[in-house]
């Protein structure tokens, strides 16, 4: 943890700005280049400025829930979104589409909460490892 | 509704570990799902099998992108069959694991994990296509990493190091082979590649991209000269994850040696093929000798993974429908006596009491556990090949296809390399068994809780019993095994059966310039 007033201020406008930014960059991805990995790389990252400015338990507290149950979850809802085709018999993993929206925006928020859980799960770990 | 059935052994290990994932504080729930998910991968593997057995390849084009453009998981008859076997061992662990593993590691997440590996070991057996078959590799190798280092103490870290550092430059070479060959052919697909590949004009860069591959699933497998890294590193994790390596993970790498050299390189066979048998014959030698060169069991047994890769590489490089048929069938025996033997000698340890399974401080096993004796001699003996267990019925298939070749050599170094696993199996049992303790063994199980010693002891009676059936009743897995090395001998079923319809021959972007730049005066 640096103990630097800055860094605090400008977090405390950052990690907002980061989240929209982020969840922007995971819904531009649906048809433009964007996605669920990079949205999530920058969640993540707003997190770990976070835990950078007030320590990894105002981190935690923040975030809520335990960044590998994040993990898990976007594992299930990435796995789950594949399964949307049993009513219509094809594979699995083709998309269905209503409208302009369709299932790859489901896998892709799963993708966005793996890579999200799995920084964080590493950042936690070495941040408490390295006592800060 | 088959599509959702060749699928399954991907999406039930992945699903078990994102539960477990979930479940992440209570150990509990985590063994309850992760045994859970083994046994319903046992039940859709075998369906699976008996599907692809009776009625043919099956075949899943994932995402509804046709053949040559989507990822294909196919599964002929060598896949279901290597699906089979990896579901029971991974059974086996995890069931092992539940009496064997320590809340630390449990805690550090070895259920999750253990799960991702097997997701990794299954998608590598199913896939149809080359670049997967390498994203399947990582999924492995990154797993497995975790459940080296996992428990964290020096010797364990020491051999992670060793096992990264060879792991990374053979990721590296497969990478590098995949992105030559879809430089050259512009597909990836296993079924379009075996097509195109002998239309490519530069046929010399075909075969040194079919060494850049040896080289990689060499250090995979562990043959000889890329062997060095798995007797430094397999004893030093978790017993349970001792034997899942030493029974899956060198033979994912043989595994994918038998698919590409019999599906794709088939242009040069004698030039692949005779490395191949050079290093399958040294391997043989070398890792009998260095089993015997050793004065630990776990030690002996992870050179003894070295030396029964070569035999099955033995039967690849040969190449006849019966060389193959002798390699899947030599594959599944291997598998199941590996794992055995790496979860009694971890049950040894403990009975020995010791932190190492060293010649010194073993012995008086028969005194202490005449039950477990009788249960160790089956896989000792099935690994020394002695009638009628499985490990005779292997190398017999084996011998018979090297001289029906006139492989002479190749036959000798199988007999010697046969000799001196007998000759170790008798050190081994005169160590562990016969000789008298250091001190006397403790009784261990009978002070263990009921579930805890049920749980160790049932994957090592399931273990013995397949072997034995296998020994006494050859005959059920013999024709699996001749259904499998008619299928990879002659692959025109694969191919058919992944791209529909007979396939056209497509000229290829680099033959098409050449071609052309032929043509211009």
């Amino acid at each position: 943890m640096m103990d630097s007033l800055i860094l605090r201020t400008g977090v405390r406008i950052l990690l907002p700005l980061m989240l929209l930014f982020s969840i922007f960059i995971l819904w531009r991805g649906h048809h433009e280049p964007g996605g669920g990995f990079v949205g999530g790389l920058i969640c993540a990252v707003g997190f770990a400025l976070h835990a950078l400015a007030f320590g990894i338990d105002a981190m935690r507290r923040v975030l809520k829930a335990d960044p590998r149950t994040i993990l898990g979850a976007g594992l299930l809802l990435g796995i789950l979104s594949g399964f949307i085709t049993v009513p219509t018999g094809e594979p699995y993993m083709t998309a269905q589409w209503v409208g302009g929206l369709g299932t790859p925006v489901l896998f892709d928020i799963g993708v966005y909460l793996v890579v999200v859980g799995g920084v964080l799960a590493m950042v936690c770990a070495l941040m408490e490892e390295g006592g800060a | 509704m088959n599509h959702w059935l060749t699928a399954a052994p991907i999406l039930v290990p992945l699903t078990t570990a994102a539960l477990c994932m979930l479940a992440w504080n209570y150990p509990v729930v985590q063994r309850v799902l992760s045994l859970a998910g083994s046994v319903t991968l046992v039940v859709l593997a075998g369906i699976l099998a008996a599907t692809t057995l009776n009625d043919g390849i099956q075949v899943v084009q994932m995402g509804a992108w046709a053949a040559p453009f989507g990822i294909t998981l196919v599964a002929d008859p060598l896949s279901a069959l290597m699906i089979v076997i990896a579901s029971i061992m991974g059974l086996c662990c995890a069931v092992y694991a539940l009496g064997d593993i320590d809340p630390v590691r449990e805690r550090g997440g070895f259920h999750p994990i253990f799960q991702v590996l097997m997701v990794g070991v299954c998608g590598a057996f199913i896939t149809g296509d080359l670049f997967n078959l390498y994203v399947w590799f990582e999924v492995m190798l990154i797993s497995s990493f975790v459940l080296l280092s996992l428990g964290g103490t020096k010797v364990q870290i020491d051999a992670a190091v060793k096992y990264v550092a060879i792991n990374l430059v053979a990721t590296a070479c497969l990478l590098l082979a995949v992105a030559l060959l879809y430089g050259i052919t512009g597909t990836l697909n296993m079924a379009d590649l075996s097509q195109r590949l002998p239309q490519v004009a530069n046929q010399g860069l075909v075969s040194a991209i079919a060494v850049l591959f040896i080289i990689a699933f060499g250090m995979k497998a562990a043959l000889f000269p890329f062997f060095f890294w798995l007797p430094a590193a397999y004893h030093t994790p978790a017993v349970a994850v001792q034997a899942i390596f030493a029974g899956l993970l060198t033979k994912v790498g043989v595994y994918s040696l038998l698919r590409v050299f019999t599906l794709i390189f088939i242009g040069d066979t004698g030039w692949t093929h005779s490395i191949l048998l050079w290093m399958a014959g040294i391997t043989m030698i070398v890792g009998a000798l260095g089993s015997l060169a050793t004065r630990d069991l776990t030690r002996a047994w992870s050179w003894q993974v070295v030396a029964h890769i070569g035999s099955m590489v033995m039967g690849l490089a040969i190449a006849t429908p019966l060389a193959l048929a002798a390699t899947a069938f030599y594959l599944v025996h291997d598998i199941v006596v590996k794992t055995n033997l790496f979860l009694s000698a971890g049950l040894v340890r403990r009975l020995s009491g010791g932190e190492d399974t060293a010649f010194a401080r073993l012995g008086g096993l028969f005194k202490a556990a005449p039950w477990l004796c009788v249960l160790l001699f089956i896989p000792l003996a099935s690994l020394a090949g002695f009638p009628p267990l499985s490990g005779f019925w292997g190398k017999l298939l084996l011998v018979k296809a090297g001289l029906e070749t006139q492989h002479y050599a190749m036959v000798a170094a199988l007999l010697v390399s046969g000799l001196l696993t007998i000759w170790l199996v008798g050190r081994v049992w005169a160590e562990m068994v016969w000789k008298a303790p250091v001190q006397p063994p403790a009784a261990l199980l009978a002070s263990m809780a009921r579930g805890r010693a049920y749980a160790l002891m049932l994957p090592l009676v399931l273990l013995s019993l397949i072997t034995f059936g296998i020994g006494v009743n050859p005959d059920r897995l013999l024709s699996v095994a001749a259904q499998v090395g008619a299928s990879l001998h002659d692959t025109s079923a694969y191919v058919e059966a992944v791209l529909g319809g007979k396939a056209e021959p497509v000229p290829t972007l680099v033959g098409e310039l050449q071609h052309q730049a032929g043509d211009r005066p």
